[in-house]
């Protein structure tokens, strides 16, 4: 019956006529979305598309590589898997991700989230804008916060603490990092997070507790079969954006001796401090990779959510 | 109420302290030292001063870079918004072939190619177009990298005008550039808007693009100049260090309260808009 009410082929429009409401037509339309198309092809499509061919030389800024690079194969990665600085780099990353956005940015967003539900709007309030400023602050401006919190000699935290002398960016680089990437951006875990939670229906919480359901029970029962979408989102986004992140350079440079030095720290050194262009291509493509994994995944819960 | 029930409250609120102070303890530096006589690294209530204010403007590098975030920050910004609407407008009216494979490529490669996992290839892209040390080079990776997302999120925010203006306004014979200026864009504008603030506030904040793509400082932007303070040898002058922080910060919240104000900061749905 569906048939019935398309119209007959006869009457559809030929081809290269305007069949939409603005009257563009597909050559207009095509004009308009040519320039945007045109920068993201050469900003971004271009120099991802590069990697995979300059990874595979021993391109170099300077010398006799500069001016002709050779084709190397597979070298370069082969060098990455069996470079102690490399492994380091990728084990740190992993630990600053699982640190800073797995457990540090996810709980206290939740923590955040679930108790600002239920406290005087005052409170709410000056909460809310505090974590929200810390994520809205630019970073060069945040890792000399942090700088000035963690110094070893005038540092507000020693004075806090009573641990005079207590050198944390040198003793400790990687914790350091991780508890600043956990003030820096725990805002959007508590905003997804308390949107879920506006989710989640009073009445089966209600219910819950009327039930006698401590607060740990209804969390377990109640809320998390709701949210359980929205954790994972919230895990891939910022997995993918702590994995990426460049700011603990500002704060340590990777150092004392590498033991905070992030992928996209040692990136940086070898490609561009260096002059490793192809080396440090490589590793690029090698974080590319990474990237891709946790983008599609993202996306094909976001389709999946949507249909 | 129960024992119990009184130490879980206190408990609570013992909770919610420590996690305002971990908050609120970092920021209090940059509202303090800047007004401080003597500013060290450590909080202290300031004894009240606007010299260090007055020191900025004779810094020589300190005014120039903060007008050199404006020109980045709006220059990326007209790119965005200008290519960004124009795109999103025809691929939500038009079929064009293979549009949401399109759209879902470049999302997707928008999130993977990341400043720094594409840091390599850009700077030897720059190196070859010439545009090493040049700000609009720096625009242009920008606003590349901002585009695709700009472009999902305007597309669906054209996708939720009614159809029947246009056609109303093809009656009287208005031409697509005309539809688009006098119907869309004013039906559009807090998608617009939204895009522009957002585009604004990450350039604003962005320091590995300028930084590797910038080399004289009377160039550099107000991220990269900060960073070469606390990092150029010899006694970190934390007056100007205080000082320029809060000036560089004082447009980002700006625009957060603006924004704030007129549209609300929540997630609706649970994806950020």
């Amino acid at each position: 019956m569906a048939l019935a009410t398309s119209p007959p082929a006869d009457l559809a429009p030929p081809r290269d006529v305007a069949t939409d409401a603005a009257g563009l037509g597909r050559v207009r339309a095509s004009a308009f979305v040519a320039p945007g198309l045109a920068l993201v092809a050469i900003f971004l499509v271009f120099p991802a598309l590069w990697t995979l061919y300059l990874g595979l030389t021993n391109y170099r800024l300077t010398g006799i590589a500069a001016a002709r690079p050779k084709f190397v194969g597979l070298d370069n990665y082969a060098t990455a898997l069996g470079d102690q600085e490399f492994l380091n780099a990728l084990w740190l990353t992993l630990l600053y991700v699982l640190g800073s956005a797995v457990i540090g940015q996810t709980i206290l967003g939740f923590v955040l989230a679930w108790t600002m539900r239920t406290v005087h709007r005052t409170v709410r309030t000056v909460v809310e804008s505090l974590v929200m400023l810390a994520w809205i602050l630019p970073s060069s401006v945040v890792a000399f916060l942090w700088i000035a919190m963690l110094d070893r000699d005038s540092g507000t935290l020693n004075a806090l603490l009573g641990t005079p002398g207590m050198a944390w960016l040198i003793d400790h680089p990687l914790l350091s990092i991780v508890v600043f990437n956990t003030w820096r951006g725990t805002a959007f875990s508590m905003l997804l997070f308390s949107a879920a939670l506006g989710a989640v229906p009073p009445s089966q919480l209600e219910t819950a507790r009327m039930a006698g359901a401590s607060g740990w029970q209804q969390l377990r029962d109640v809320v998390f079969p709701h949210i359980r979408g929205h954790i994972l989102t919230n895990l891939l986004l910022i997995s993918l954006w702590t994995f990426n992140d460049f700011s603990p350079y500002l704060i340590t440079a990777g150092g004392p001796d590498n033991r905070s030095e992030t992928l996209p720290i040692f990136v940086y050194q070898t490609a561009i401090f260096d002059g490793q262009l192809g080396f440090g291509t490589a590793i690029s493509l090698l974080m590319l990779l990474i990237n891709l994994v946790l983008a599609v995944v993202y996306l094909r819960l976001l389709r999946e959510r949507r249909s | 109420m129960t024992v119990r029930a009184v130490v879980g409250r206190i408990g609570f609120y013992v909770l919610i302290a420590l996690i305002t102070a971990f908050m609120a303890i970092p920021v209090l530096w940059l509202l303090f030292a800047p007004f401080d006589r003597t500013p060290s690294l450590s909080t202290s209530l300031p004894e009240w001063t606007w010299q260090n204010f007055t020191g900025l403007l004779a810094n020589p590098y300190a005014l120039t870079s903060l007008g050199n975030s404006v020109l980045l920050a709006l220059g990326s910004m007209v790119l965005v918004t200008v290519l960004g609407a124009l795109a999103a407008y025809a691929l939500s009216r038009v079929r064009i072939p293979g549009r949401d494979g399109l759209l879902y490529a470049l999302l997707l490669l928008s999130s993977i190619v990341t400043g720094t996992a594409a840091m390599v290839p850009i700077f030897l892209l720059m190196f070859e177009l010439n545009l090493i040390d040049s700000q609009l080079g720096v625009v242009l990776v920008l606003s590349g990298g901002l585009l695709p997302a700009a472009i999902f999120i305007l597309k669906d925010f054209m996708d939720g005008t009614p159809r029947s203006y246009e056609e109303s306004a093809r009656v009287f014979g208005a031409g697509p550039l005309q539809i688009l200026r006098d119907i869309v864009l004013p039906v559009v504008r807090p998608g617009i808007a939204t895009i522009a603030v957002w585009t604004v506030v990450n350039v604003w904040g962005n320091f590995l693009t300028p930084f590797i793509l910038l080399r004289s400082p009377e160039k550099s932007p107000a991220a990269v100049v900060l960073y070469t303070f606390y990092t150029e040898g010899g006694q970190a002058n934390l007056g100007l260090i205080s000082a320029f922080s809060l000036l560089y910060s004082i447009p980002v919240v700006a625009m957060y309260v603006f924004v704030n104000r007129r549209y609300g900061f929540r997630f609706h749905g649970g994806i950020k808009r």
